[in-house]
């Protein structure tokens, strides 16, 4: 018996997906008019989830990626899966004191990170408070839509939200697939192509940083970043969920770059470091200024820091 | 000698035997014509996306959610028959469980649709399952939820297969089969549901659904529609076959309604009472539902006629004499389905994001699509029921038996 069962280690090695793709792009094969690409469908149907795969096999998703992306977006896409840096967990921070609520953040964001223009898609909000008047903890005096023609305005402050990249993250905990996961450097992904649409994370999420694309997203193509990681800023599909990764594109690169909402803000309300680093900037404010975390009442342990540094 | 293949071809050949009759082909062109409509709407929103429903990050949950969660509840609600049928052998019920089950058998198929209605990537449904998929047990209550209702849903095929398959071979079926299905179905009725409410239940970020009376809830409101509907179906089937439901069955169903919305009312004063006695932060999505916040008050007319439903046929299901009065018995069950269609559909899922979760109001009004789509799978559950029943009720009547093939010839 034992014999047998070691011969029959060569057929395991064909696992049942590999042979359901072979079957399906066999089938593929015969129904679709020879000379097309038209069977990167089938691979894509099949393709697997990104934990699962080895290198080779993300290689190869990539290159299908950038062919599907070339065909439908006229331009080349330079996919990236670069892996988390060891000892690095990133941390953000955010200087209430001096946010001006100018939003140059939010389309910063926009741009690098290819949100939908149509349907409009920010991972970034900026929330108007009156002074005085009740927050933190209830936001429901919070102002989203404001339109002033100069800010800041007498008598309001501002305080951005987005992804918080919580170490308890309850998106994470709730989504069916486990599309939505957590690597080493405490970022919390997606895989686009993993991600069937409930929205569970959405219901999930205390800081509303999930975005859905309830329609094709569409983005003009002058506007493209074409310098993408494929758990960030590539273009995403209509029908899955997206939200902020620190720019997990350029945060991951080498040389390092800072997220783009940091790098623009014009006053240096936004911080950004390893939390894991002594001398990192982002240590200092914990270590030194007043922070607080939203809704900490959840236990969800942002590594999202407000702070007031004035 | 009573093979099962030969069986299926008897079956086929007595098949012509039961489908005939005007109303009920104009019954299923009439379906058909919903669900036709259903599945153009659906082909529109599959194509171009959710974005053609009224929901958006704010309520990202709407109608399709809504409708889900009250047919978990009338799926969970065989449940009623089972235990008086097979626990206490009260023999009146006992004779119509089957129909309950197979209310069942249609709610999760309805279920299912409403979820595939609901997602973005339908396609990559898959993902969800165990082995091929990547299913996120145990952390996923969503995960949990496709187990339990995939497990209700065979159980339930089961039963009535068993059951009508012996029927019709003439045979008495096993209690030695059924009972440890009966046994373990009970339990699984109740876990259906209990894990959909902890599906809203267990998120923090919904001050609206984070409350622990919302489980118990579940399961006192499920006993009241579910059944009510199964008054109104046996009714129907009594008419329209030769099926005899005592109505002794029917009375002491509504007697058990009656008790689960006496529960389910008071579970809902408790609520009512903490959120606006404290009257703290948590009060607004209940102030939102039934005094309006900020001026958006869309569902407030229809929250106070469903607890005006609710309690009138509370009243009428309560006392013997309108419940052992037909026409104040189904004017009783059209009442509570609606008054639980409300209360457990929009009135569940919208205020777990009215104010959302960064304070803003998004008040959610279901479109044309959304609606033709429910529309659809509403008339595909009926359809699915209707063809149930038209095979179960002669087998169940006993016109259609199993005759052993004499010759050949005979069926030429």
């Amino acid at each position: 018996m034992p014999k047998e069962i070691k011969n029959n280690i060569l057929q395991k090695s064909c696992n049942r997906r590999t042979f359901l793709k072979g079957a399906a792009l066999g089938l593929a094969s015969l129904a679709i008019p020879i000379g097309t690409s038209d069977a990167s469908i089938w691979e894509s149907f099949f393709q697997k989830h990104f934990r699962e795969m080895n290198e080779d096999e993300i290689r190869s998703v990539i290159e299908r990626l950038e062919k599907e992306y070339e065909k439908k977006y006229k331009t080349h896409f330079n996919i990236k899966a670069t892996e988390p840096l060891p000892g690095v967990l990133y941390g953000y921070g955010l200087d209430i004191s001096r946010c001006i609520g100018c939003r140059r953040c939010v389309y910063a964001c926009v741009k690098e990170n290819n949100q939908s223009r149509d349907p409009q898609i920010h991972w970034i909000t900026v929330l108007r408070f009156k002074k005085g008047e009740k927050w933190v903890s209830v936001l429901e005096e919070a102002e989203k839509y404001y339109y002033p023609d100069k800010v800041p305005e007498d008598g309001y402050f501002y305080m951005p939200v987005q992804c918080q990249q919580c170490e308890n993250s309850p998106c994470q905990r709730v989504c069916p697939t486990q599309a939505t996961f957590k690597q080493q450097d405490g970022i919390v992904v997606i895989d686009y192509n993993w991600c069937i649409g409930c929205r569970y994370c959405m219901a999930a999420c205390p800081y509303g940083a999930r975005h859905f694309n309830w329609g094709e997203p569409r983005i003009p193509k002058n506007e493209l970043n074409t310098e993408v990681h494929y758990l960030g800023n590539r273009p995403r599909y209509k029908g899955v969920v997206e939200k902020c990764t620190f720019c997990i594109q350029r945060v991951r690169g080498n040389p390092a770059r800072y997220p783009a909402c940091v790098e623009i803000c014009p006053v240096g309300a936004r911080k950004f470091g390893n939390l894991l680093d002594p001398k990192s900037e982002i240590r200092y404010c914990i270590e030194n200024k007043r922070v607080f975390r939203l809704k900490e009442d959840l236990n969800t342990s942002p590594k999202f820091y407000y702070f007031f540094a004035t | 000698m009573t093979h099962p293949l030969e069986a299926i071809k008897n079956l086929s050949t007595s098949f012509k035997l039961i489908t005939k009759g005007r109303w009920y082909y104009a019954w299923i062109a009439f379906l058909l014509f919903f669900i036709l409509i259903g599945v153009i709407s659906y082909m529109k929103q599959f194509s171009q996306g959710l974005i053609l429903t009224a929901m958006r990050d704010q309520v990202s949950w709407g109608l399709y959610i809504s409708n889900f969660t009250f047919l978990v509840g009338v799926a969970a609600a065989a449940v009623l028959l089972v235990i008086p049928a097979y626990l206490y052998h009260f023999k009146p019920i006992k004779e119509i469980v089957l129909f309950g089950e197979m209310l069942a058998i249609t709610a999760i198929v309805m279920c299912m649709l409403f979820i595939v209605a609901d997602i973005g990537r339908p396609e990559r449904a898959w993902h969800i399952m165990p082995v091929i998929g990547a299913m996120n047990f145990p952390s996923s209550l969503l995960a949990w939820d496709v187990l339990t209702l995939n497990g209700y849903l065979a159980i339930n095929i089961f039963v009535v297969f068993y059951v009508l398959y012996n029927l019709y071979m003439g045979k008495e079926y096993k209690m030695s089969v059924i009972w440890p299905i009966v046994i373990i179905s009970i339990p699984w009725a109740i876990s259906i549901h209990t894990v959909t409410a902890f599906l809203y239940n267990g998120l923090s970020s919904r001050q609206f659904w984070n409350a622990s009376i919302l489980a118990p809830r579940f399961i006192a409101s499920a006993l009241c529609s579910g059944p009510a509907l199964m008054i109104i179906i046996f009714q129907i089937v009594r008419k329209a076959s030769r099926v005899e439901i005592a109505d002794s069955a029917l009375f002491k169903i509504a007697e058990l309604i009656a008790y689960a919305m006496g529960i389910n009312l008071f579970l809902f004063g408790a609520e009512f009472f903490k959120e606006f006695y404290s009257r703290s932060i948590h009060l607004a999505p209940m102030q939102y539902l039934y005094f309006g916040l900020h001026g958006h008050s869309n569902l407030v007319i229809w929250m106070w006629l469903a607890l005006i439903f609710n309690i009138t046929a509370f009243i009428l299901f309560l006392r013997p004499k309108t419940r052992e009065n037909f026409f104040a018995l189904n004017l009783a069950c059209v009442l509570i389905i609606l008054g639980v269609y409300i209360e457990k559909g929009l009135g569940l899922i919208v205020p777990g994001f009215i104010p959302d979760v960064l304070g803003e109001i998004y008040e959610y009004n279901p479109t044309s699509i959304e609606k033709a789509v429910t529309v659809g799978i509403w008339a595909a559950g009926a359809l699915i029921f209707t063809l149930l029943l038209k095979i179960a009720l002669p087998i169940y009547t006993g016109e259609l038996r199993f005759k052993p093939p004499i010759s050949e010839d005979k069926y030429k």
